[in-house]
């Protein structure tokens, strides 16, 4: 279910990372919980991010919630697809509904987050 | 918590429950928007057994209605509803709700559910010199809503009686699977749709019969997350959120319902002179002219100053862009005015428009 090439946080976001850029998006989780998704405010590219800053907005029909940044780096891109198809999010989560790729500024911070197995053990936790 | 009692059956399908003013109702089942198109194009059945229901009896059942509401409950006869509204000596909401004239001399109030003890009290202190009983039976009565434009065919042959002739405000008294219900014409979706009460013990029975038999139809189960989205759609007034103590029902744009020839009412005479006076502000139905969405409670801006807040707003899953409802300066209420909502840390563009939102093309 959850790809083992990437890493989590506790706010239900994913990070894959490539050499020194990487993809952010929100996990299947937090997209079942938001419901329906029906807007995106992003970023604009260039902007510094520090780690756990906020990259935006995902609304659903009823809730708003925060999109914070897994790792420290610059917004190198953003998917503006979200911006007509914010439903992406939804349909797929980890892999369409990227929501920003960014260069990465400190590798080392990929230590603060959790595996795909970790982020499972951590979900069972919330469900128990 | 307090449970329907159709809960279990609502877990049994996936629904997500949420607790709703001390009831745990399901918000949403197949998903939010899937849930509303189906109640625009099929339908969609919602367990609403949360609103309250109180029975006004006796030989001045009706006076007493009179006393307390607005509209006019002497055009009631038995098998006919109104909406009308509990008012308080300023003209402001109690509550709004739905009369229903059951028999000569009694009457149901169907009130919202995070009023229905806060209303039967109120009903209570104002009943004195009135020969009526009156009874609070929220937790007794189970309410179904079969909504949209397949309810007629769905609900026609689970039911003795002819649907067809049932005008919009009626209702009729018959039996769905040996039960005994009353079926009304009336909803809060904007479309053609029933609202089904029951003291059945096992309403359940009656759920699963109209689920079974609209599979055919498109039929859904419909959570509360829907039921405000297709109500905003439709600009009918959510208490709590656009009405309440502090709206009047001229404000509220409700005048219609406010029959001044009859004889006295709570509310009557401030209405009179807030009428004969012009109205300062007006609920009015606003589209937002760039991106976001603005929800309750968010600022609202005209020339930079903040004149109120949005009482209602959400992304119409129908319109497919942003809606809401706000109370304007009386000055500022015409269709095309512009304005600004804050949303976060920006101000975005909005501007007033002829409401409702949505309109179904065919009346019952």
């Amino acid at each position: 279910m959850y790809p083992s090439d990437f890493y989590y946080t506790k706010d239900h976001e994913w990070i894959q990372v490539r050499g020194d850029e990487a993809t952010v998006g929100i996990t299947d989780f937090a997209q079942k919980q938001l419901g329906d998704v029906v807007y995106i405010e992003l970023p604009d590219v260039g902007k510094q991010l520090e780690f756990h800053q906020s990259i935006g907005v995902i609304e659903s029909v009823k809730a708003v919630s925060d999109v914070y940044s897994p790792i420290s780096g610059e917004v190198i891109e953003v998917n503006s697809a979200l911006n007509n198809s914010p439903e992406l999010i939804n349909r797929d989560p980890h892999g369409q509904g990227w929501i920003i790729r960014l260069k990465v500024r400190d590798i080392i911070e990929l230590e603060k987050l959790m595996s795909a197995s970790e982020y499972e053990k951590f979900l069972e936790g919330l469900e128990a | 918590m307090k449970k329907t009692r159709i809960n279990s059956t609502h877990k049994k399908l996936g629904a997500r429950m949420i607790e709703f003013f001390g009831w745990e109702m399901p918000v949403e089942f197949s998903g939010i928007i899937e849930e509303h198109l189906a109640v625009r194009h099929k339908a969609g059945l919602f367990d609403v057994s949360h609103m309250g229901e109180i029975i006004i009896s006796g030989r001045q059942a009706l006076d007493f209605v009179q006393y307390l509401t607005p509209n006019n409950a002497a055009r009631l006869t038995p098998n006919k509803a109104q909406y009308s509204a509990l008012t308080t000596p300023k003209g402001t909401f109690v509550d709004d709700l739905l009369v229903y004239c059951l028999e000569l001399d009694k009457y149901l109030l169907c009130v919202n559910c995070a009023n229905s003890d806060k209303d039967f009290q109120w009903i209570l202190d104002h009943k004195k010199g009135f020969e009526v009983s009156v009874e609070n039976k929220s937790d007794d009565y189970t309410q179904l809503a079969l909504q949209g434009p397949k309810a007629l065919e769905i609900l026609q042959p689970l039911l003795q009686a002819n649907l067809q002739e049932l005008k919009s405000f009626e209702s009729t008294s018959g039996k769905i699977v040996g039960e005994e219900v009353l079926a009304s014409r009336t909803g809060y979706t904007g479309e053609d749709g029933f609202e089904i009460y029951t003291l059945s013990l096992q309403p359940e029975k009656i759920w699963d019969a109209i689920m079974d038999r609209g599979k055919a139809y498109g039929l859904l189960p419909v959570g509360l997350g829907a039921r405000d989205t297709l109500r905003l759609e439709a600009k009918l007034m959510l208490y709590g959120n656009d009405i309440d103590e502090t709206t009047t029902v001229l404000e509220a744009d409700l005048g219609w319902l406010v029959k001044f020839q009859k004889n006295g009412f709570l509310g009557k005479e401030a209405l009179l002179k807030q009428k004969e006076e012009g109205i300062k502000r007006k609920i009015i139905g606003f589209e937002l002219l760039d991106r976001g969405i603005a929800r309750s409670h968010y600022p609202v801006f005209i020339k930079g100053e903040k004149v109120s807040e949005v009482t209602s707003g959400i992304f119409s899953p129908y319109l497919k862009k942003s809606i809401g409802l706000t109370y304007l300066p009386i000055e500022c209420t015409e269709a095309g005015t512009e304005f600004e909502v804050g949303i976060r840390d920006k101000k975005v563009r909005a501007r007033v428009v002829p409401t409702p939102f949505y309109k179904r093309s065919e009346k019952p």
